[in-house]
């Protein structure tokens, strides 16, 4: 017969109570997954056939100004001694210089993530507000025009280049309607008239009251915005509709119609409340994306944001950006998991 | 379901109206530049230390110098601007400048010997990339205190040591290295010893019509004038580079006026802004040369006859009439045209009856294997692929090994190349830039590791025209200097393992009102101040 566990037996961490011991094993689970990413990201670095040395002297150095480099990066080091000292300086808060800028990796991020931050937090909430419904509609409506229309909308938003959409955007709105206005976060005429706070524009002139700042802003963003916020409705829509078909097929849907509870009861007070949890997931996922940054969006729309930041530090050799621009993505991976993983809590009672 | 529809709607046309309230800028103000350009290569604003492309552009702007270039007549070459005038010693070793009056630095600190004396010595001590430029003087972080003096505030002496030709030393001032910094601000802000050199990467301190109030990398440089600038006011106050990375984004923003200048726009988008009245496009001749070169180490292209039959067998005309059109012309020699002593012929044409029977002298009549090293850029492997082609119809069997930038040329240093197809661009506007690494290789010897020079990453070991080239940079007639270097260029044409192919050809679009845009011809970079609109 087995013994009957005792307080605290059976958990990772005994010794501490559940909360601390959760607490403990989510901040584990996270430096292990950010070391771990690191570890990997610096030796494909290091490993890669190319010369990080011309990276920063550039091929007319002289052999001296090259040895003299060389040593400055540590690279006559041993590689483990030099992915030891690296994370010593980060854990510092020490990312290094960028080679490609010329200035602290830090200072760098802190510029392109909060222009990313604004842009995918804005698609996500068009991909949201517009995904969510039509998906719930498409299901409910199954077979009908706005079924056909839901699916032709994720169709197109799944196999069309979003660097040819972006183009034709751009054409369209931009350079015939002109609706909205043209590449970058904000008009030649209001650079530098906000001072940042977050660094996201939008929030920081509302802040500071300068609203011709925001509308100008506004009207920048709106059209990458939406681009990546169609995209993003695609994805979401598709899997709304997904998980609404499935719940609208179970019994308790018929017993709640045949009690005679109205459609908008049926749908979202009872069908719509048990699919929450699995579109937590589906929206973290698809911020997630957004936020890694759209590379080709960014580059279309000059936004200088985190995916053009690290994919042209990249192409550039310049493995201190790359590193820690890839720090701070596997961060915020792991962040927004832990941040599902609690909304997941909050909307699953069986979880708390 | 009407209520789901109009929610969604409400959504969709809350962003739109919104997005279309703010009214959208149909021009430019009228004192007021704004560029699109492709300025992610910035690191710097230190002239000690920048050397690319961009950084260039607002040096140039910035930083006057002791000699530089008139943009309205770049044919004329240097001419005084901090440097009055300028004397040479007898021995030809010493040359005496005497400062100009009313220069004044954006600090608002007056521009003396003693800061061109700082400039000049702290570019040796940095040695940064860019310092072999004055280093190639017999300056040394040792004998600066020596050999680069000022006296007095109106006297700066620098004494060289070889009699160099003047005009290439002047030549090399001109470059972006030869910004005179102010020195007060720059030792104001010294950080261990680095004379000013962190705090100069992003700010500026120069005497030039402006000065940098905002950059932010990879997205935009900000310019405004330069209060205490000594010349006439230039008529665009504010100047406004941004980093547009796609060509047809700047096409757009042309086309709406958002800009006034497009740098960067494919052939396709320059022709489709053919017949548009209100925008235009400038050609203009700059130094970077397309060009071929052959391993010496590889047995087969040590055969000068070999060398020769794949330079018949070049389509130079058929490549700059199709994807080249436009962007490159056809030029054959390591000098571009514009450049002191540049040679024009171009003894070679696509014709592959020359180049087989050149091949049949060889030893290799059948040819045989060729690897030609290219990296991912667009126009070397369309150009790649032309040669993979006519080489191909001499029964050379043609491999492109593609590769990044750092790959292919880090393989071109270790010498492991057969065939290399590369881009060079001047350093510095003068012969030697490029004479001494196309034409001069000092020792060949793998354990030399002379990796500057082109001759010696492709194994060419030349001694007599290294000893020729070396005797140009210091012939001090101009005449018999220039006629060098076409002696030079002529020889090296007949028997080298270069194939150079074409100069490139800057195309700028503009708004047609823009007028006096130079974006600095083979020899400089581009100048703002000259602009009106």
């Amino acid at each position: 017969m087995a013994e009957s566990l005792t307080h605290g037996e059976g958990r990772r961490f005994p010794f501490l109570s559940p909360w601390l011991g959760r607490l403990f094993a989510t901040v584990a689970t996270v430096a292990a997954t950010v070391l771990g990413l690191l570890f990997v990201t610096f030796m494909i670095g290091r490993v890669m056939p190319i010369d990080p040395v011309l990276a920063v002297i550039g091929e007319r150095a002289t052999q001296a100004q090259y040895d003299e480099t060389f040593r400055a990066l540590g690279l006559d080091k041993p590689l483990l001694v030099q992915f030891g000292i690296y994370v010593t300086d980060v854990v510092q808060g020490d990312f290094g210089k960028s080679i490609r800028t010329g200035q602290e990796v830090a200072t760098d991020i802190a510029r392109v993530f909060p222009a990313t931050m604004e842009l995918a937090t804005l698609g996500t909430l068009i991909g949201v507000i517009l995904g969510v419904p039509l998906g719930v509609i498409a299901a409910v409506r199954r077979g009908s025009w706005i079924d056909q229309l839901a699916r032709f909308v994720g169709l197109i938003g799944y196999s069309m280049p979003i660097f040819w959409l972006g183009l034709v955007g751009l054409l369209v709105f931009y350079g015939i309607l002109g609706w909205v206005a043209g590449p970058s976060r904000v008009s030649t005429f209001f650079q530098g008239i906000v001072e940042p706070i977050t660094g996201m524009l939008l929030i920081d002139s509302a802040i500071r009251g300068e609203w011709a700042v925001f509308r100008d802003a506004f009207s920048h963003i709106v059209l990458p915005a939406s681009l990546l916020g169609y995209y993003s409705m695609a994805y979401v829509s598709r899997m709304t509709r997904s998980f609404m078909l499935e719940q609208l097929g179970s019994e308790y849907v018929t017993t709640a119609r045949v009690k005679g509870l109205s459609e908008w009861q049926v749908v979202w007070g009872h069908a719509f409340r048990n699919i929450r949890i699995q579109l937590v997931t589906v929206i973290a996922l698809a911020y997630a994306n957004l936020l890694e940054g759209s590379v080709l969006t960014e580059i279309i729309f000059a936004w200088p944001g985190i995916g053009s930041y690290i994919t042209t530090s990249l192409l550039a050799n310049d493995m201190n950006s790359v590193l820690g621009g890839t720090i701070v993505i596997g961060t915020i991976f792991v962040g927004i998991n832990i941040f599902s993983d609690i909304l997941y809590r909050f909307f699953d009672p069986r979880a708390k | 379901m009407r209520r789901h529809i109009s929610f969604a709607a409400a959504a969709v046309a809350a962003l739109l109206a919104a997005g279309a309230l703010t009214p959208v800028q149909a021009e430019t103000p009228p004192n007021m530049l704004v560029i699109a350009n492709r300025i992610d290569d910035i690191k710097t604003f230190d002239p000690a230390e920048s050397f690319e492309f961009a950084g260039a552009d607002v040096s140039r702007n910035v930083y006057e110098k002791l000699v530089n270039f008139d943009p309205l007549n770049l044919d004329a070459g240097y001419e005084p601007q901090l440097a009055a005038s300028w004397t040479i010693s007898p021995d030809g070793k010493t040359v005496t400048f005497t400062m100009a009056e009313g220069h004044v630095f954006s600090t608002g600190n007056p521009v003396t010997a003693k800061d061109a004396e700082f400039s000049l010595r702290r570019a040796v001590l940095l040695n940064k990339t860019p310092s072999f430029i004055l280093t190639q003087f017999g300056f040394t972080p040792e004998n600066v205190e020596q050999t680069i003096v000022a006296p007095d505030d109106k006297t700066l002496v620098l004494t060289l040591d070889k009699p160099y030709a003047v005009s290439f030393v002047l030549n090399c001032l001109t470059a972006t290295i030869g910004g005179i910094v102010d020195m007060e601000t720059a030792m104001a802000n010294e950080v261990d010893g680095d004379m000013g050199n962190a705090w100069l990467r992003t700010n500026t301190a120069g005497s030039g019509p402006y000065k940098v109030v905002d950059w932010k990398p990879s997205e935009s440089v900000l310019m405004d004038l330069n209060p205490h600038y000594s010349g006439a006011k230039p008529a665009m106050e504010r100047v406004i580079v941004q980093h547009i990375q796609e060509s047809a984004t700047q096409r757009l923003q042309l086309e709406r006026g958002d800009i006034d200048v497009a740098r960067n726009l494919s052939p396709e988008d320059v022709a489709g802004l053919a017949g548009k009245g209100d925008v235009k496009v400038v050609d203009e001749l700059r130094g970077r040369l397309m060009y071929w070169a052959a391993n010496q180490k590889k047995e087969m292209l040590a055969d000068p006859k070999v060398v020769e039959a794949l330079k018949w067998a070049t389509d130079y005309a058929g490549m700059s009439n199709s994807f080249l059109k436009g962007q490159y012309t056809p030029h054959q020699a390591f000098l571009p045209l514009t450049f002191l002593g540049a040679l024009q012929d171009k003894p070679y044409s696509f014709d592959m009856a020359k180049a087989k029977a050149a091949l049949a002298e060889s030893g290799f009549p059948n040819c045989g294997p060729i690897k030609i090293s290219v990296r991912d850029a667009q126009e070397r492997l369309d150009i790649s692929q032309s040669l993979q082609n006519t080489w191909g119809q001499l029964g050379c069997e043609v491999e492109l090994i593609v590769g990044t930038g750092a790959q292919t040329l880090d393989r071109y240093r270790a010498r492991e190349h057969d065939i290399y197809m590369g881009a060079w661009g001047p350093d510095y506007p003068d012969p030697n830039t490029n004479a001494a690494t196309f034409a001069q290789n000092p020792d060949n010897a793998d354990e030399a590791g002379n990796t500057g020079y082109l001759a010696w990453r492709n194994a060419w070991d030349i001694p007599e025209m290294s000893k020729k080239t070396l005797a140009a940079v210091v012939e001090n007639d101009t005449d018999k200097r220039a006629q060098a270097y076409r002696d030079i260029q002529a020889e090296h044409q007949k028997r080298s393992p270069f194939g150079v192919m074409f100069q490139k050809i800057e195309q700028n679009a503009m708004r047609s009102n823009v007028q006096n845009f130079v974006a600095g011809g083979a020899t400089t970079a581009v100048s703002y101040w000259v602009i009106t609109k």
